[in-house]
This record gives structure tokens, C-alpha cells and sequence, in this order.
């Protein structure tokens, strides 16, 4: 798996060789067009971020010690962001997702999203990706212990 | 409503002057003239009433009603000058109707638990539109499952409008009250409150109106319609935020229990009992957000000087032409298209979230509100998880929603250019 930090940068350097925000929004809303779509048994009520006023479904599992996310939203810049956190976490450890926040929104210029008080809810999105990861990392420090 | 005062003039009004008035309407975001369209959220303040409220606080503040110095007295007639004010701006018969409330949420919280735990009884109903706010639904809800009442709701029809027969259906002896909005804060469709208020009186049963999309688009007078109860918030006419108003009939609010306990709602306490002050002050406890209830007062001033009926024609215009233009754009759907409305559109965009378009238009300096707009029974109503919605002002202008329409158009093509 890529290094979350490597990933950070790529993402800033793609969003650096666009032009207005035009050009910005426009890339967004292509990665959630390309984002991998959500199976419909996935898009249940339980899976809802809370604080979205857009609907946005996470679906989560661990594989192999790594944490992966598959999410959707029924608005397209909404999706678009969403593609991006799914494309930052997905595949990391637990304790990398615990321990490193999303900088890259400030430096794309869409930290405003990012904001907790936002309806858009990206910040309930990365807090729930957190909740998973702790979730993930208990279960398995509870599994190592009966080892 | 507006529908009345259309045929007034506004041409002895200089509308676009009125705009200096407001300093934010000159302000840039995110580079370009901001086109303020969100006044259905809240309003606009203008200088008059913040210089008031800056003097207040400079030169005059003292906690009112217990003073016995000079400060104590100026500050406690300047803020009962506004119940005065507010009396005359809705045509109540008595000054002690008229009770000050954190906005029109509390106001109408305050019936819902002092009418209620007196008035309301098991198996009782309380009848609110489908399309209320949900500060007109959620306090019945939870008096009800107090009281073991139940909240059903009145249907409407596809335009937004609520179908009458199906109300005097509901309305009968059951009914412990009403509870409408005078204008849909979603759709703005004007209900027939009047009508809905004869009907109800037909069974002795009281009716709350939730009147804060109405009084500040167009002249209200609650003796005229009747209402038992009349709720509004001084922020979405030109006031300050957390002072609102309950405006209640005598003969109710003579009979209903106070609904906070402290300082200022009292007659005579002691530990054996305690009896309370009279009308309006028993629904008054603590010290109140003095500085707002003076600042609204100035608000009222503001408005009257303008006239509500100028008000309601300009607005009227504003809205009548906003329709036409957005119809004009491919794909574009009003959701309430109700024969009379009030300042607000609510629409949706074929293939376009409403959010995404609220984002965009944000980019190009233009507010709107998207969402369910503290409304979800209406969105499931018309089966749509959200609407845009843009609401006018009287210092809202043509070029306003010229550029709303420009900017929807932006959003379109950046949809349609990938």
C-alpha cells in the first residue's frame, strides 16, 4: 500500500496543476463520477454519516489488518470528496487513519468543506472513518491479547 | 399577505437608495458583489437598527424592570416601548398580549407546553399542515406523547396548498388545537389562515399561527384573522437574534401557567407558595435579551417608515419576476406552485442535487439556502431529499436574480461540459 503520506502529496500536486476553481469543482465531481459504485445492499440507513445534508453511505471492512472504505453520496461534489477520503484512508492501517488528519483540503483550497459546522458533513465523514479505525484497532488488540 | 397589496405602488419608494441602508449588500464573496438570497433564514440588519443597539450598549444598558436609578428606568422604557410598537405593527387589542420570547421557536414551545399541560388531554388531536417547519411539529409531538394526545397531520395538495375539505374532515370536537404556518417556509405557499381559523372556531378550538415567514413580507393583523396565537422572530425582519414574539389572546393566556420559573414572573414568593405577575411579565422570567427586544423596536420602526404594504408589493414584483426567469431555464422545477405565495422559491434541477447547485452558486457570490429546510415531511411530501431555495427581500433588486439566474446557468454548464 502506497504511504499515506505520498498520497497527500500526489493529490496536492494534481489539484496545484488546475487552474480556477472551476477547474477544481470540475475534478472533483470526475472523482466521484469515477469513485467505484457502492453496492445497493450497502446503502442502508446504518451506513448514513450523520450531519450530511447530502446522503452519504460508508461501508467499511478490514482486510489483511488494513481498513477499507467504499462510500457514495447523492450529490456529486459531495461524492467527489468523498472519492477523495476513500482514495486517502482506504487501505491503510489503524493507527495511520487514527493518527493523520486530511491537510491536503487546505492546501486544494476546499477546507471550507471541511469544516465542522458545514452541512456538508465531509468533517462527520472523517470523524466516522476515525470511529472504524479505533473500532478496528480494539478488535485487534483484543485478538493479539488471546493470541 | 402579498396577494392584498398588490395593486399598491411602489414607485413613490426609492427601493435601490434603501440598499445603502444595508453595508453587507456592498460586500464582496469569494470575489464578486454578494447577492444575498437567503432572507427566509434571516434578514439583513439595517445601520438604523445597529446603531441603536450599539448605543444601547455604549450609553444605556441597565437591567430593566427592578431598577430604582435613572439607567435602570430608560433602559426599562425603551425596551417596553417595543411591545408597544409590536402591538401596533400587528393590530393586537392589549399591550399585555403581546409576550417576548427568544424567537419563534420558544413562542411557540411555550403554547405547546402552557396550553398544553393545561388544555390538551388524553385521545385529544392536534392538527398541524404536512408542510410545517419543524418547530411547528416537534413541541406538539412531544406534548403529545406527554399528554397522550396524538399530532395528525393536514394533507396538501400537489401545488402546496392545504386541501380544505380535508381539514374540516380532521377539525371536530377531538381537537385541542391548530397549529399552521401562515406562510411555508419551505414553499412559500400563503396558507388561508383566516378561512382555516372561522372553521376552527366553529369548535371552540383555539389556533396557533406560525407567522415568522409572514410578518415581515406584508401587513398582519391578528384581530383580523382571529388568531389565538401568533409566533414570529424579530432576525427575519431586520432585527437582532433571540428575541422573538408570542402574540396570545387574553382569555388564554389568563388561563395558561407560567412556562419558565425566576425572576421577573413572580408576584409574591415564599416557600409555602408562590404566586405569579400578571400578563405579560408571567411569561417573562430572568433577565431578557434587553439590548434585542430595543433593537426590534427600531427594526419596527425601520419597516413602518418603508410600509409593510410597500414591503409586500416590492417583494410581490421581486418574487412574480424571479418565477419567470427561472421557469425560463431548461430542466428547472418549482416545487409549490401555490396560487399565493410569499418570498420564497423553492426548485430543483434535473440531474442536480440541490446541494451541488447551493455550492456552486456560492462560488459566484450568490446565497441560497438547500436542504430540507427544517422540513422533512414536505421533502417526503413532494418525494425529494432537498430543494434550492431562494427568498427575496424588499432591498433585494432585479439584478439580484438576474444573477441567480446567470449563476444556475454556470452551474448547468459545468455539469453538462464533462
Amino acid at each position: 500500500m502506497e504511504h499515506i503520506k505520498d498520497i497527500q502529496q500526489k493529490i496536492i500536486r494534481e489539484f496545484e496543476a488546475l487552474g480556477d476553481w472551476t477547474e477544481r469543482y470540475k475534478y472533483i465531481i470526475k472523482m466521484g463520477r469515477e469513485l467505484q459504485p457502492l453496492d445497493d445492499e450497502y446503502k442502508v440507513d446504518e451506513n448514513l454519516v450523520r450531519g450530511c445534508q447530502s446522503q452519504v453511505w460508508l461501508h467499511t471492512y478490514l482486510k489483511d489488518g488494513k481498513v477499507h472504505f467504499e462510500a457514495d453520496s447523492d450529490a456529486a461534489i459531495t461524492k467527489g470528496l468523498v472519492a477523495l477520503m476513500v482514495r486517502f484512508y482506504s487501505g491503510q492501517d489503524p493507527d495511520t487513519i487514527i493518527n493523520t488528519s486530511p491537510e491536503f483540503i487546505q492546501k486544494i483550497g476546499m477546507e471550507n468543506h471541511l469544516s465542522p459546522t458545514r452541512s456538508n458533513g465531509l468533517a462527520s465523514m472523517v470523524k466516522q472513518m476515525k470511529i472504524y479505525a479505533m473500532a478496528y484497532k480494539a478488535k485487534q488488540q483484543k485478538e493479539g491479547m488471546k493470541a | 399577505m402579498p396577494e392584498a397589496s398588490a395593486a399598491i405602488s411602489t414607485s413613490n419608494i426609492d427601493f435601490e437608495s434603501i440598499r445603502d441602508d444595508f453595508p453587507v449588500l456592498s460586500r464582496q464573496v469569494k470575489g464578486k458583489p454578494l447577492v444575498y438570497l437567503d432572507n427566509a433564514a434571516s434578514s439583513q440588519m439595517p445601520v438604523q437598527v445597529a446603531d441603536r443597539i450599539d448605543r444601547y450598549h455604549r450609553n444605556e444598558h441597565a437591567n430593566v424592570h427592578r431598577g430604582i436609578h435613572t439607567l435602570s428606568q430608560e433602559s426599562t422604557d425603551a425596551y417596553e416601548d417595543t411591545r408597544e410598537k409590536i402591538r401596533r405593527f400587528i393590530n393586537a387589542e392589549y399591550k399585555h398580549e403581546i409576550i417576548y420570547t427568544t424567537g419563534t421557536t420558544d413562542s411557540i414551545n411555550l403554547v405547546a407546553n402552557s396550553f398544553g399541560r393545561t388544555f390538551v388531554r388524553e385521545g385529544d388531536e392536534i392538527l398541524v399542515t404536512e408542510i410545517e417547519h419543524h418547530a411547528n411539529i416537534v413541541p406538539w409531538q412531544m406534548i403529545a406523547e406527554q399528554t397522550g394526545a396524538v399530532v395528525r397531520a393536514i394533507p396538501v395538495n400537489d401545488r402546496g396548498e392545504v386541501i380544505l375539505e380535508e381539514y374540516l374532515d380532521l377539525l371536530g370536537k377531538k381537537t385541542a388545537i391548530v397549529a399552521v404556518g401562515h406562510v411555508s417556509n419551505a414553499l412559500g405557499t400563503v396558507h388561508p389562515v383566516k378561512e382555516m381559523i372561522r372553521e376552527a372556531h366553529k369548535y371552540d378550538v383555539p389556533v396557533l399561527v406560525d407567522g415568522a415567514q409572514a410578518v415581515p413580507h406584508g401587513v398582519v393583523d391578528v384581530q383580523d384573522l382571529d388568531a389565538d396565537f401568533y409566533a414570529f422572530s424579530a432576525h427575519k425582519m431586520c432585527g437582532p437574534t433571540g428575541f422573538g414574539i408570542l402574540y396570545g389572546k387574553e382569555k388564554y393566556l389568563d388561563r395558561m401557567p407560567p412556562y419558565r420559573g425566576g425572576g421577573d414572573m413572580i408576584d409574591k414568593v415564599s416557600f409555602e407558595g408562590t404566586t405569579y405577575n400578571t400578563l405579560p411579565h408571567k411569561f417573562e422570567a430572568g433577565t431578557p435579551p434587553i439590548a434585542a427586544g430595543i433593537g426590534f423596536g427600531s427594526a419596527i420602526d425601520y419597516l413602518n417608515k418603508i410600509g409593510m404594504d410597500h414591503i409586500a408589493a416590492r417583494e410581490h414584483e421581486l418574487l412574480e419576476y424571479a418565477t419567470e426567469q427561472l421557469l425560463s431555464i431548461d430542466g428547472l422545477k418549482i416545487i409549490g406552485t401555490a396560487k399565493e405565495k410569499a418570498s420564497v422559491i423553492s426548485f430543483v434541477l434535473d440531474e442536480i442535487h440541490a446541494h451541488d447547485v447551493g455550492t456552486i452558486l456560492d462560488q459566484h457570490g450568490i446565497a441560497i439556502r438547500t436542504g430540507h429546510h427544517c422540513a422533512q415531511p414536505t421533502m417526503r411530501r413532494f418525494n425529494i431529499p432537498a430543494t434550492a431555495r431562494a427568498s427575496v427581500s424588499f432591498y433585494n433588486n432585479k439584478e439580484d436574480i438576474d444573477r441567480l439566474v446567470e449563476g444556475i446557468k454556470e452551474v448547468k454548464n459545468l455539469f453538462a461540459s464533462m
